[in-house]
């Protein structure tokens, strides 16, 4: 099991936050998903260690084989990568 | 965010002045936007109380410094970065450009390889061109590209100040 931390707000579908707590632009990117009021949940992928951190890397290779950060995943069907506030804000209809 | 309280204002200040002056005799500039670059280094230090060195703050690292050495700040990526984006991938450095004002640092894609294909680099450690009969080594600093020929790499590259780890046998 990936150790997400749930944010609660408006249901736009499950949103899964992949990022470091280092990252300005994970920052960035949940701070705009804070504006904007939708629930989402996320993980910092440094802050993990051993399978539980081999696990998330897993998911994020699977939308980004660049394993970047931020990888946002927007209902297990599409995904935003870095800090991208147009594609974000067409992702959740606002 | 509390991760960040270990690392004291007076320490991020001191370590973003001096990297201010060494960017600016070397050619290089900072984000002019300062909360932006303070926030950034704040997360140099924090790293280097994590892993011991600075690694990119924008970058997952292994935590075992060989591995890790391409992100260390400044990254392998930046050079190649700041020109064609006009900023390095966390934006701590950005071109003249921006540093002016004159285009805005944004989010840029990664061009570091993945860990896959960096572990297979690094397995193929052979050189691409025969050493010949020259006299001396040719070593590359591999953060700005300066050359030199002489018996090992110096301490510190005279250029963009990257450590001697950071030297890799060009010719």
């Amino acid at each position: 099991m990936i150790p997400f931390t749930h944010v609660d707000g408006k249901n736009c579908g499950r949103i899964e936050f992949y990022g470091l707590s280092t990252c300005i632009w994970c920052r960035k990117t949940r701070q705009l998903l804070d504006r904007l009021g939708v629930a989402y949940d996320y993980v910092y992928v440094d802050l993990l260690s051993g399978a539980e951190q081999e696990k998330a890397m897993a998911e994020v290779r699977r939308w980004n084989p660049n394993e970047s950060f931020p990888t946002v995943v927007f209902a297990g069907s599409s995904c935003v990568l870095g800090f991208d506030e147009a594609k974000i804000r067409a992702a959740v209809g606002q | 965010m509390s991760a960040t309280a270990a690392v004291s204002d007076k320490a991020v200040d001191a370590l973003l002045e001096k990297l201010e002056r060494e960017a600016e005799a070397s050619g290089y500039r900072l984000n002019p936007d300062r909360e932006f670059a303070r926030e950034l280094v704040r997360s140099l230090l924090l790293n280097q109380e994590r892993y011991g060195y600075w690694a990119c703050p924008c970058r997952l690292a292994a935590g075992v410094k060989a591995e890790d050495l391409d992100i260390i700040c400044p990254c392998d990526y930046r050079d190649a970065d700041l020109n064609e984006f006009g900023a390095c991938f966390c934006a701590l450095y950005v071109s003249a450009e921006v540093a002016a004002g004159e285009r805005p640092a944004a989010s840029i894609p990664e061009r570091r390889p993945p860990a896959a294909a960096r572990r297979a680099a690094r397995a193929d450690g052979s050189l691409a061109t025969p050493a010949g009969r020259l006299p001396l080594p040719v070593w590359r600093c591999k953060v700005c590209g300066y050359l030199c020929a002489r018996e090992e790499p110096p301490g510190v590259c005279p250029i963009c100040k990257a450590k001697k780890e950071r030297f890799e046998r060009f010719i």
